[in-house]
């Protein structure tokens, strides 16, 4: 595709609050642009009649009425962003329900967002680049193999990671924790090529992800600058060898959790959340602190504890670290403790954005917490089903940057 | 004999109506009948607990609010059960009403989206209007007796 993606805008409110030109400039950042699919008022008396949801407020009716005429095809749009305000719980259904008929009756990738009126361009951007990416970069989402001789970093908030592949092989990889963006990624390079037995030169190509991914791709010249969540999404199907049908990834991150429904390695509905750090790697990472063992002995510590035996409710991580002290004080022993912790973040990212994806299995778990037995046991016993952890999980981000920047391949 | 749900759900007439014409009519008071007689809840007067807003996730969003969900939790699993439905419109207080219109919107949606047979009318407000209400509700019971 070339030219700008086209991303049709259904709403409820953004102009009053202020933040449209916000919603604007994210799309324009990633060279697409928002327009509101025009249709006559006999449409939407029509469409909204025979949608079947009776809302109040017109602006949701005509909402309706847009995606009905997407969905038909009447209108054309490469992509679909859905807002409404925060707290308002009839956009809230309305929002759920298209979010739904969008993805399961077209082929339109679909994001919803509801906003406040803090809600900036920066908040945005990486939900608009992934819905441009999908539109955009069908092809390239649709490599299955990885060829030559191609490296991955995947710049993350908490860690940074590198992975040398040759030829659908991984041959090296890399992992700190993040300090310095640059520093941080430069040590992991050296010591993913260290471990492949390459140099730097003999790199054919390069692909970035992360929050750090714009920096570092800089810095390396990188051939592919990639959001984490189409990044993520072909890592885990690659990993997990579940290229062709559905599967649903989970990413439980350092600073924000991702949720994808995936179809064919390519996501269709996803949600980026984590505003609350309580629900998030972090609290683990204090959690382990605070029962002063390394982040890798948590979850075998958990699987020893029972959850139940704890009350905890990490909403909040102030909270949460609360429960966890009081539950110490109270004489629990370590081992409930973290079987409690890893199940309040399992619970809270099972609650407030599992619900908003289609869970189809496989449900793969990926990023650095799947290492964590603990959690993805717990994930498990909420989702009632069995949880896959491919291999490299906690290199996700790295080999899908990998695997598709042998989309580039040259020789150098 | 089929599953109808009824909406309003709390509406005694209606659900007389449907067990009066051989159905089992699903509405609120079997589901607050569960809950109430279910020994070692702490939580008056409808021995709801927060868990139900959570099992209520399956139809409505964590951004709904917990009212909303939590009554989900009641009406969401009838409305799966059913084999057909009953909804009247504007019904007066009286009759019955789930006392939320949030609630209201999204059930009927859900109902309407299950493809089941729904039978949709307005309360009536007149004698004869009352009449040709049973009759249409009547009606309606006995061809789904018929198709059976």
């Amino acid at each position: 595709m070339t030219g700008k993606v086209r991303i049709a805008q259904l709403s409820c409110g953004p102009e009053y609050s202020g933040v449209q030109k916000e919603i604007e400039d994210a799309a324009g950042s990633v060279d697409a642009e928002i327009f509101f699919p025009d249709i006559s008022l006999k449409e939407i008396k029509k469409s909204f009649a025979e949608f079947g949801l009776d809302v109040r407020s017109p602006d949701l009716k005509l909402a309706i009425a847009r995606a009905k005429a997407l969905v038909e095809g009447r209108i054309e749009a490469d992509a679909v962003f859905i807002a409404t305000c925060f707290r308002c719980a009839e956009a809230a259904i309305v929002r759920n329900e298209l979010r739904h008929y969008i993805a399961s009756n077209s082929k339109l990738p679909v994001v919803s967002y509801s906003f406040t009126e803090r809600t900036t361009s920066g908040t945005l951007l990486t939900r608009m680049e992934a819905l441009t990416t999908i539109a955009r970069r069908r092809a390239l989402l649709a490599r299955e193999r990885q060829e030559g001789l191609t490296m991955g970093i995947d710049s993350g908030s908490a860690t940074t990671k590198a992975v040398v592949m040759r030829e659908n092989e991984i041959i090296g990889t890399g992992w700190l924790p993040t300090t310095g963006v640059i520093d941080s990624a430069e040590k992991v390079i050296e010591l993913a090529l260290a471990q492949a037995g390459v140099n730097r030169g003999d790199i054919q190509a390069v692909g970035t992800t992360g929050y750090g991914r714009f920096l570092v791709g800089d810095h390396v010249g990188a051939d592919l600058i990639q959001e984490e969540l189409t990044v993520n999404s072909k890592g885990a199907v690659f990993l997990a060898d579940t290229q062709h049908g559905p599967a649903t990834v989970i990413d439980i991150g350092g600073m924000d959790n991702k949720a994808i429904s995936v179809m064919d390695g390519i996501p269709g509905t996803f949600t980026m959340g984590g505003i609350c750090a309580g629900a998030s790697g972090r609290f683990l990472e204090m959690t382990s602190k605070r029962l002063g063992v390394d982040i890798t002995e948590l979850g075998p510590l958990a699987m020893k504890g029972m959850a139940r035996q704890v009350p905890m409710n990490s909403y909040c991580i102030v909270f949460g670290t609360q429960s966890l002290v009081n539950a110490l004080a109270a004489g629990s022993s370590p081992e409930d403790v973290a079987a409690a912790a890893c199940h309040s973040v399992a619970e809270q990212v099972f609650e407030q954005q599992l619900q908003e994806v289609d869970i189809k299995e496989p449900v793969l778990m990926v990023g650095g917490t799947s290492l964590i037995q603990g959690l993805v046991h717990a994930m498990g016993e909420l989702l009632q089903t069995e949880i896959v952890v491919p291999p490299y999980s906690q290199y996700i981000g790295a080999v899908g940057s990998a695997l598709l920047s042998s989309g580039f391949l040259k020789e150098r | 004999m089929a599953k109808i749900f009824i909406y309003p759900g709390t509406s005694l007439i209606l659900s007389d109506l449907v067990a009066r014409f051989g159905h089992t009519p699903l509405g609120a008071a079997m589901a607050i009948r569960e809950r109430v007689q279910t020994a070692g809840f702490e939580s008056p007067p409808l021995q709801i607990t927060p868990e139900e807003p959570k099992k209520g996730l399956k139809y409505a969003a964590v951004e709904v609010p917990s009212g909303v969900r939590g009554r989900m939790a009641l009406y969401g699993p009838m409305i799966d059960d059913a084999d057909a439905a009953i909804i009247v419109n504007e019904a007066d207080l009286s009759f019955g009403c789930m006392g939320c219109a949030r609630t209201n919107e999204l059930l009927v949606f859900l109902v309407k989206k299950r493809g089941i047979p729904v039978l949709e009318l307005m309360y009536p407000r007149t004698d004869e209007e009352g009449i040709a209400f049973v009759k249409r509700i009547r009606d309606f019971l006995e061809n789904l007796g018929r198709k059976e």
